[in-house]
């Protein structure tokens, strides 16, 4: 995977060690006609301030979606001041941070922005022993058995055959798989677990094992007694 | 429900991508829309994968005149929008048919507004003024029915078999096609609890475990159309008439409920004597207080109140107790003491009812109750059948309305029922049952011309 685009050249210095520390690696450019000169790889995303330059940073914004292969994911920094900039230009990024950046907010969004656009963290399939999820399709089976899974269910086997081996309290699984207020409350968790189990049938279904008093886990414990 | 956030705007967009994505992967030939009328009779269209997308988005216009309730002739045209949530597909079908899912819809008129004459959107209106005062209603059915050879109306329904409750009955076709039932409804994700034989030849019963109101009126609308469907295949008949057989038990469909807020059951009370909360008990006051007012909608049937009588472990009197089937109103023991299965179990409701109306008064009953602080009455510890007029009179216990025109009677004074249907149902609702009422009145039967014909 090729490094992050990032403008301008030289990046923002808070900017720079926020990456760096992060773990990912990145390449400064000050203009679209750097950015079309591609590194091996290809650019795995970028990362525009348009704190100095905004006419500019609109400019390879505009110039990076616009490609025959739009480049994503696509972080714009903004300072308070610049939010009416945004208006009309959704089209041109995937999400904003507010400039001066904070380490942690901008690791998060990149990485959410990496999950959400399928590079990165995210894999094309899920599999754990006889249950392979295919994220593209949606479609989960089992054994080689197709599993006819509502939506709230499919999601529910992904977020946690995605995590095997670790504890979820009910509330976490609410608000990190339905993410909003449902009519169920933290009880529909339970009510999907059993339903799911009840579709990856008997043999299967102590894939998702109710941990006493704490929730659910998917899969063995990783630390196995 | 209109005024979406942004986060469930982007959520829908994502189901509606699953829906989309599973019909084209899975081959998918034919979507069938579901909806119900306010009888609770289940209707639906069908409509083909390239249809499928704009009906998510926008909605499937057809004309709601011709569906009971639905509306009135001048504005006829009405939208059905798929829930997403509940996309599945439909496990039945030999091997040549063609696979077929299903998903459920809300009604709304043109501009989309929920529609006053869709069950499910009368629930969802009663369930969110649950949710305003922090409370998911739960709701946990036993569904009875009876397995007969055909649907013959002119002679006797025809029993398949002379089991009894709780029969071991060995491979007959009956206990076959309940298994059969059980096996399809966890193959569509609904859990069962139990499922067994019940106290009549050819009755049986399917225990769900407890999931939200709404989830749960789908689910049995769901569970009535599979056992009719596996009984019409092995060329039998499935009936959820409340009292097909005159002489032995009918068809109820006591129902377990409960109020949690959050992950706490709010029925629970650890310092109570007998762990019932405040909520609870005034839950209870609230049921009880409007029982009679209610049963036109959980007993919506001339023949609902055959089976509202004396003998037969149906509820008469307005009471309630622990472990006690005699009362409309029994407080299960929960089981090994857990305070989170602390429920009530009503036990007035028969299968063909409404499940969502049903649902939605029962929970307008139990919320009044609750905030206007009902007291609740003394447990009822003897058995209610077994009691006179007069000590039921002594005690204060009411009966329920003993056959429809007396349930149309109090309900039409009720403004809690009013309000929980909407007057549009609820105006609908009672013209609907005065006419039937009144097509029963003028009919002779087959008691009075074995009785009077060659005696007067």
């Amino acid at each position: 995977m090729g490094p992050l685009l990032l403008f301008p050249d030289p990046p923002p210095p808070e900017l720079a060690q926020a990456l760096d520390l992060g773990g990912h690696a990145w390449k400064g450019v000050d203009g679209p006609g750097a950015a079309a000169d591609e590194p091996d790889g290809g650019w795995s995303g970028a990362i525009v301030s348009a704190d100095e330059q905004p006419e500019a940073a609109f400019a390879l914004c505009r110039a990076l979606r616009k490609r025959d292969v739009p480049l994503e994911p696509l972080l714009l920094l903004v300072t308070g001041a610049q939010l009416n900039e945004l208006n009309l230009r959704d089209d041109l990024y995937d999400d904003f941070c507010l400039a001066p950046v904070r380490q942690p907010e901008l690791v998060a969004r990149l990485k959410h922005l990496f999950w959400r656009s399928g590079r990165g963290t995210r894999p094309e399939l899920v599999e754990y022993g006889p249950l392979v999820l295919n994220l593209e399709t949606y479609q989960a089976a089992i054994s080689g058995r197709p599993l006819d899974l509502t939506y709230m269910e499919y999601e529910l086997l992904k977020f946690l055959s995605s995590n095997p081996g670790k504890v979820f309290t009910r509330e976490t699984l609410l608000s990190r798989v339905w993410g909003y207020d449902y009519y169920g409350g933290a009880r529909t968790v339970d009510v999907h677990v059993r339903r799911l189990r009840a579709k990856l049938s008997e043999e299967h279904a102590p894939l998702i094992q109710t941990v006493r008093s704490v929730g659910y886990r998917f899969g063995e414990a990783r630390w196995s007694v | 429900m209109m005024t979406a956030t942004p986060t469930e705007g982007d959520d829908m967009e994502r189901q509606q991508d699953y829906v989309l994505r599973t019909v084209e992967e899975r081959g998918i030939r034919f979507v069938q829309l579901w909806f119900t009328d306010v009888l609770g009779a289940p209707k639906t269209f069908a409509i083909t994968p390239a249809e499928l997308e704009n009906a998510l988005v926008e909605g499937m216009t057809f004309d709601g005149s011709a569906i009971d309730g639905l509306s009135r002739v001048q504005e006829s045209d009405v939208l059905a929008l798929p829930d997403p949530k509940t996309f599945q597909i439909l496990p039945l079908g030999g091997s040549g048919s063609d696979p077929t899912a299903r998903v459920f819809c809300d009604i709304t008129d043109l501009d989309g507004a929920p529609h006053k004459g869709d069950p499910r959107n009368v629930l969802r209106r009663n369930l969110d003024r649950a949710k305003e005062r922090g409370y998911t209603f739960y709701a946990a059915p036993e569904v009875e029915w009876f397995y007969f050879a055909d649907d013959d109306p002119s002679s006797t329904p025809k029993p398949l078999d002379q089991g009894g409750y709780f029969a071991l009955t060995v491979a007959d076709l009956p206990t076959d096609m309940r298994r059969q039932t059980v096996l399809t409804l966890e193959d569509m994700g609904v859990p069962v609890e139990y499922s067994q034989h019940e106290d009549a030849p050819s009755q049986h019963e399917i225990d769900l475990r407890h999931t939200d109101a709404l989830t749960m009126a789908d689910t049995v609308m769901t569970l009535r159309l599979m056992v009719k469907e596996i009984a019409m295949e092995r060329g039998a008949y499935a009936t959820f008439m409340p009292k097909p057989i005159a002489g032995v038990q009918g068809s109820g469909m006591h129902t377990h409920f409960s109020l949690f807020e959050g992950d706490v059951n709010a029925f629970h009370d650890p310092g109570d004597e007998h762990g019932l909360s405040k909520v609870a008990k005034g839950f209870i006051a609230g049921l009880l207080h409007h029982a009679p007012e209610i049963t036109a909608v959980t007993n919506q049937w001339v023949n609902s109140y055959k089976r509202l009588v004396v003998g037969y472990e149906a509820p008469v009197h307005v009471a309630w107790a622990r472990n006690n089937g005699s009362a409309v109103v029994n407080v299960p023991r929960s089981k090994r003491g857990r305070a989170e299965s602390t429920r009530i179990e009503y036990r007035a409701p028969d299968p063909a009812c409404n499940p969502y109306l049903t649902f939605a008064v029962v929970l307008a009953a139990g919320l009044a109750g609750i905030e206007e602080g009902y007291e609740l009455p003394p447990e009822t510890q003897a058995n209610l059948h077994r009691m006179t007029p007069q000590d039921l009179e002594a005690q204060g216990i009411r009966a329920l309305p003993g056959n429809l025109n007396d349930a149309i009677d109090v309900m039409e004074r009720s403004d809690l029922v009013a309000e929980a249907l909407g007057e549009h149902v609820f105006e609908w609702f009672i013209r609907n049952k005065r006419s039937e009422w009144s097509d029963y009145k003028t009919q002779v039967s087959q008691f009075e011309l074995d009785r009077y014909l060659s005696a007067l």
